[in-house]
This record gives C-alpha cells, sequence and structure tokens, in this order.
C-alpha cells in the first residue's frame, strides 16, 4: 500500500497512459470523444467555409479560378480576414439555449441502440451540449412505460412502438414522433444447433419462436419470411414474445427451436456454441429499417432546442458508425458492462460483417448491420400494412398521415442538412421485401396480394 | 467420542459443503477440445464451443469472481455498471422504506382489527383476496398508476410486507388471554393503556413473528422487482449479468442475496427472543 514513490520500479496502479485520469478505460473514452469532436468541428468549418465562397462566388467557375489562381491556402486566409469562419462556425454550431441539458435516454442492450449509447461514451451528446445519461432498460414494455411516465426524455424503441403508442393499440394513445431510425438490418433467424440439417422453412412446422417484442419489425419479418414458404405463422408455428436477454438461455434449454432475434444475441448464440446464423434479415429485406429513437410530441413541442441537440447527436452519431472504418473502435466503446455488457469480439463480428456461422463458416457481409438516420415514410406504411395483415389493427388506416405524424422525416432531413450531410430528398422510397416490391401508395392492394393472413 | 452436538453438527455441514463443491467442481470439468476447428473460426468462437468449457461455471471459477468483486464493491463506471456493494445498498434501502412503511401501516390497523370482532369480520374477505396476489402481479399496475419506478418497487415491497404482519399482529392481539385483559379492567385501566400496557407486550411475540415473515418476504420481492424495473439494485444485477449470459455472477448474485436474506432474518430472530416471556 505505502510503495516508495521514488522508486523507479514503483507503478502507480489505477492511472491511465498520460496520468491525467483515474483509469485507463476513462482516458480512452475522453481521447476518443475529443478525436470525434475535433473532427466534426471541421465538418462545420467546412459548411460555413462553403457558404461563405459561394455567397462570395455566385457562379462556380469564378471560385475555382480564383482558388486556382491564388491557391487555396491563401484564399482561405483572405476570406478569414474580412469574415470571421470561427465565429460564424461558432454561432452555426450553436442552436439556442437548451431548456433541459440534463436528459435520460433509455435503451435496451442490443446493437440496434449502438448510436444511443455510443454517444455517451464518445462524446457526441457533450458535443451538441447535453449531459445524457443512457439508462439500460430490462424490455420493451418497461421502456415504454418510463418513457409514458416521462422518467426517460426520450428512448430507443422498436421502430413500430412509436406507431403503435400514437395509434393506441398495445397502450393508451399518445402521440408519439420518431424522428430517427437507428439502425437498418442487423437481424438475423438463429436456429438451434440439433436443427442443423433442417434448412428448409417448409419443414419448421411446430417450431417454437422467438421475437422480442409484438410490434417488433422482427415480429413482421419472421412472420413474413414463414408466410413466403407456406407456413401459417399463427397455425402452423408458435411465435411469442421473448425478451432478447433471455432468448440465447432459452434456445439452449430447448424450450425455443430459433428467434428472429437482434444482435447480439444472434452471435451470442454462436459464441456460445447453442445456435446457427439461418439467414441475416437484410437477405429478406435489404435496408430494413429496425430500431428507432424516438420521443413524445409533448418533449419536441415544449422544449424544441434540448429535441434538436439531442436529434443532432443521434444522427451524428449514426453518421460516424455508418462508416466502416470506425466500427472496431465502437464495438470497443459498447462493450463494457455499462453498456450492452458482451464479449468484444461479438459486437466486432456484428459490426464489421465478418463472422463466425455457427457451421464452421467465416462469412463476410460488410452491409451485415448499417446504420442511416433516415425514417421514410414508406417505412411506416410497409409496417401498418403488417400490422394489419395479421389482426393487430383492424379497419381502416389512415397510413399517409398517420406515417407523416410518427415518422419526422423532414426534421432529420432538417438536422441532416444543419450537420452538412446530404438527406434524401423524397421522404417516400419503394423497396423490395423477398423479391416483391412495395409501393406504398397502393398499401390495400399489396395487402390484398398475400395469401397467408390474418385480416378478415 | 464426546464432542458436544454443536461440534458435531459443524462438522457435518463442513462436510456437506466440502462433498457439494466437490461434486460441483467435477460436474463442471472440461470436456477437452472439440473436434478439429480451424483456428480463425474459432478466434471468433467462446471458450464454450471451442474448448468444450461446461457453460456452467466451476467453484473455482465463482471464487475467483467472488473475490474480485468484494475486493472492489464500491466501483461506479456510470449509471448501469456498478459495484455489488452500492447494488445491494440501493436494494436494501429499497425494502427497509417498504418494509417500515408496511409496518407503520399494518401493526396500528393490526390492533384494531384484533381488538374489535366487528372489525376483524368485516375486513376479513379482502385480507384474505389481498393476500395471495404475487407481488409482481402489482407492477404493472404501479407502473401505470404511479408513474414512477422506483416508487413503484417500493410500493410493491410495502404492499407484500403487509399481509403477514397485518394478520399476525390480528391473530396476536385477539389470542391475548380474556383473564389478563379481565384483569386490566377491574383495576379500571383506560382502554389507551391497556392497549399498550397489557396486549402489547403479550402479543408483541406473535407481531415479531409477522414481522419475521414479512421482512423474508419483502428480500424476496425485491430482487424480483428490479429484474423487471431495472437500474440499480441487486435484481438489476442478476438481470444485467444474464444479459450477458454470465451464470457466474448470476451464482454470486445468489449467494450475496441468501446470506443478506439471512441476516435479515436473524436480527428479528434476536429481536423476538428479547420479547419473548416465559409463561
Amino acid at each position: 500500500m505505502f510503495d516508495n514513490p521514488f522508486d523507479a520500479r514503483t507503478v502507480f496502479r489505477s492511472g491511465c497512459n498520460c496520468g491525467r485520469h483515474t483509469s485507463q478505460s476513462e482516458h480512452d473514452q475522453q481521447m476518443r470523444a475529443q478525436e470525434v469532436s475535433s473532427s466534426t468541428d471541421k465538418q462545420y468549418e467546412n459548411v460555413v467555409a462553403t457558404a461563405v465562397l459561394r455567397a462570395m462566388f455566385p457562379q462556380d467557375a469564378s471560385r475555382r479560378a480564383f482558388l486556382k489562381a491564388v491557391g487555396a491556402g491563401t484564399a482561405a486566409a483572405a476570406v478569414a480576414q474580412f469574415f470571421p469562419l470561427a465565429t460564424a462556425t461558432e454561432a452555426f454550431a450553436d442552436t439556442g439555449p437548451i431548456e433541459k441539458p440534463d436528459l435520460k435516454v433509455g435503451f435496451i442492450p442490443i446493437t440496434c441502440a449502438t448510436p444511443i449509447i455510443m454517444a455517451s461514451p464518445m462524446g457526441f451528446y457533450e458535443k451538441h451540449g447535453l449531459n445524457v445519461e443512457v439508462i439500460k432498460t430490462a424490455g420493451w414494455a418497461v421502456i415504454r412505460d418510463k418513457t409514458l411516465n416521462k422518467e426517460y426524455d426520450a428512448a430507443h424503441m422498436l421502430s413500430p412502438m412509436p406507431l403503435a403508442i400514437s395509434m393506441g393499440i398495445g397502450s393508451n394513445p399518445q402521440p408519439y414522433a420518431m424522428p430517427a431510425v437507428e439502425n437498418i438490418n442487423g437481424q438475423a433467424i438463429t436456429l438451434a444447433m440439433k436443427h442443423k440439417d433442417r434448412r428448409d422453412p417448409k419443414d419448421w412446422k411446430g417450431f417454437k419462436f422467438g421475437v422480442p417484442f409484438d410490434y417488433s419489425m422482427h415480429n413482421y419479418l419472421l412472420r413474413y419470411y414463414l408466410a413466403e414458404h407456406g407456413i401459417d405463422p399463427d397455425a402452423d408455428v408458435q411465435i411469442r414474445a421473448v425478451p432478447p436477454p433471455e432468448m440465447v438461455a432459452n434456445l439452449r434449454a430447448e424450450n425455443l427451436d430459433g428467434f428472429l432475434g437482434p444482435d447480439p444475441m444472434n452471435q451470442r448464440a454462436v459464441y456460445d456454441g447453442v445456435g446457427f446464423i439461418h439467414i441475416l434479415t437484410k437477405d429478406i429485406w435489404d435496408g430494413h429499417p429496425c430500431c428507432a429513437f424516438a420521443a413524445s410530441k409533448e418533449f419536441i413541442d415544449t422544449m424544441p432546442n434540448t429535441y434538436s441537440a439531442l436529434l443532432k447527436s443521434i444522427i451524428d452519431a449514426t453518421a460516424y458508425a455508418h462508416e466502416a472504418g470506425n466500427r472496431k473502435e465502437i464495438a470497443a466503446a459498447i462493450a463494457p458492462a455499462n453498456y450492452l455488457n458482451q464479449p468484444e469480439v461479438v459486437l466486432e463480428q456484428i459490426l464489421t460483417g465478418t463472422f463466425a456461422d455457427g457451421l464452421g463458416n467465416i462469412v463476410q457481409q460488410p452491409n451485415r448491420v448499417d446504420f442511416d438516420p433516415f425514417p421514410y415514410q414508406s417505412f411506416a406504411v410497409w409496417i401498418m400494412t403488417q400490422m394489419k395483415r395479421w389482426g393487430q389493427v383492424e379497419g381502416d388506416i389512415n397510413y399517409d398521415e398517420i406515417a407523416a405524424q410518427v415518422f419526422l422525416a423532414t426534421d432529420t432531413s432538417k438536422m441532416m442538412e444543419e450537420l452538412g450531410m446530404t438527406p434524401p430528398k423524397e421522404t417516400n422510397k419503394t423497396f423490395v421485401v423477398m423479391g416483391k416490391t412495395f409501393d406504398p401508395a397502393e398499401p390495400e392492394a399489396y395487402l390484398d396480394s398475400f395469401a397467408i393472413k390474418k385480416v378478415n | 467420542m464426546t464432542a458436544s452436538l454443536p461440534l458435531r453438527a459443524a462438522l457435518l455441514s463442513a462436510l456437506i459443503l466440502a462433498l457439494f463443491l466437490a461434486a460441483w467442481h467435477l460436474a463442471t470439468q472440461s470436456t477437452g477440445p472439440v473436434a478439429d476447428m480451424d483456428p480463425e473460426y474459432a478466434r471468433l468462437m467462446g471458450a464454450t464451443a471451442t474448448t468444450g468449457v461446461s457453460a456452467m461455471p466451476g467453484p473455482l471459477d465463482v471464487g475467483e469472481k467472488l473475490w474480485e468483486h468484494l475486493s472492489d464493491p464500491f466501483y461506479d463506471n456510470g449509471p448501469n455498471d456498478k459495484g455489488l456493494g452500492i447494488q445491494l445498498g440501493f436494494s436494501i434501502a429499497r425494502v427497509l422504506l417498504g418494509y417500515s412503511l408496511a409496518v407503520l401501516v399494518a401493526i396500528p390497523l393490526g390492533f384494531l382489527i384484533g381488538m374489535s370482532p366487528l372489525v376483524s369480520r368485516a375486513v376479513d374477505p379482502f385480507v384474505q383476496i389481498l393476500k395471495p396476489i404475487s407481488p409482481l402481479a402489482w407492477m404493472p399496475l404501479a407502473l401505470y398508476t404511479i408513474k414512477d419506478s422506483n416508487i413503484s418497487a417500493i410500493f410493491v415491497i410495502f404492499i407484500c410486507a403487509l399481509w403477514p404482519m397485518l394478520i399476525n399482529t390480528a391473530f396476536g392481539v385477539s389470542a391475548v388471554r380474556k383473564e389478563w385483559i379481565n384483569v386490566a379492567r377491574t383495576l379500571e385501566v383506560g382502554p389507551i393503556r391497556r392497549a399498550y400496557a397489557v396486549i402489547l407486550p403479550a402479543a408483541a411475540p406473535t407481531i415479531l413473528t409477522g414481522m419475521r415473515i414479512s421482512i423474508g418476504i419483502a428480500w424476496l420481492v425485491i430482487v424480483a422487482a428490479e429484474m423487471l424495473v431495472g437500474g440499480t439494485g441487486v435484481g438489476y444485477f442478476v438481470w444485467n449479468e444474464w444479459n450477458n449470459l454470465s451464470i457466474t455472477n448470476v451464482i454470486i448474485a445468489i449467494l450475496v442475496i441468501g446470506v443478506v436474506g439471512m441476516l435479515f432474518d436473524q436480527i428479528l430472530a434476536r429481536l423476538t427472543r428479547l420479547v419473548t416471556f416465559p409463561e
């Protein structure tokens, strides 16, 4: 305990490389945060500088001629002389007084929540002037109740949840909004090892499947996949809601034959030798949304500046997570017990897309999971068609109106522009699910085209 | 050959423990490497899949991890990762709060019920219906109406700890020997003094037995409630480690929960002995 501090051989414990932090992990965290924030400061500078140059030279050709003539360095110095770029950048980054800087955001410990989680250790919230505590929560029903209770200011939800809450199915109706999607793809169907020779879904009659929640993309995608193979998900198999952490344990106990679950649970089942990955959801619908960042309308209306700072942090983090090169670093940041509490090697396989499939192969699928914040309204329309298809909603649905109210694509566009990104021009897009094109303008026709469904 | 009974009992306990640990150790031995695995692939897999280590940890793993927890029980790595000591602190605080509230309500109410046959009969059906409700069944209702998960957890402790105390207090009070009450009456002792000086001491052992049952229930409930609500506490710790499929930590939590529960029980057992009197 009382080592001689003047002895050269004495090593001070509980310190970091630079000696300014109490632990190495704290040191790493701060370094990461600094790195990220300096890179975005550059981004802002560029946005502002572009705007200034554009104002000075309305014609692009003359700007290029000017730059060629004097060189970029001189040009920047010249511009800076009569236009204080630094001040402008600051003014741009500043969104007005934040009403409530100390926020609580709930999350479920799965990789879908990566942007929400990583924004804390990697300093994205801090950068936008917020002090956010990210709180791990036990299940979807609890996260819903705690958000409705206002214990959380905003939360990680499954993208169908804000729709369900707003429509009042499975809870009291409360206007909810989803200004950003977290991840696209990134789920998989995992089966128990004993089924490794039964890869054809037609042989799956009598199987027991787990999905994380009734109102989840997982549920809809699994049902879609089964129905396309002629299995009626309500009659031929049993599908039940199992909280993600319990999925692997249930698979091991042979309580489940398989699950369409979020990562890290799929990879974790492989890691522990319990199951294998049958199919990635990206092979069912490439680019499907999964989890979302959601907040109540009330929060958005009463604290607009806080909301936009929070949304900016999330979009910023999502963009950072989108870059394949950053994925390893992110895996390291979110692995500790405070966040996902998983072995780093599992997260790395998920995020980098080079993974063991459980059958002895190493698979390379760089877009196994991807991060794209843009909440296309056609996603919402598709989700509502499936809610109706499986009897969760009855009667007529005003698809476009609900989609526009809940999936706040315009807010996302605005924030993306402010962050110097290019948002998509259209808020709707068509996409293909298992070879079938979905046209958001014709949801009812789409619904009618399915042979297996529950609607009367 | 004439060692005292306690000594022999202790020896037998130690023997049972040793046998149990040995059996546990043998049952969780690794089965040796599983088939041939491409090293590149093996790098991506966990120890269970590559080396045939049982998913169940052995006693040595648990001991090692337990030592780790005990040597640093109060670390705080942010809102979702705190030391076992801090988590226990949260749980104990919740239990004591909910339990104290239950004591404050159950004992006066129990007195009232026990002293009046009329109230006793009138309240009985409600108590009988509310008593067997599982604590967790209250949880969604509490979360929905109270709108605060922490207070909901305390409420669930309160509502579950209430009934054994209430019933035991009422029973203890109504079972006070009639002679004693009659003597008090002949001596013209007022009703308040009678309750305080005659009934309370006579019913105290039964009341404390009720309190002892209640603290046991409260400690049972807190773990389940915290697993459901999350955030802090030893129940959250179990859930968080389950999430990571770390059976080692789950076993440690089970051990710690058992020890704390035993301590609570022992404290109330001592108190019961203090107020028990020979007749």
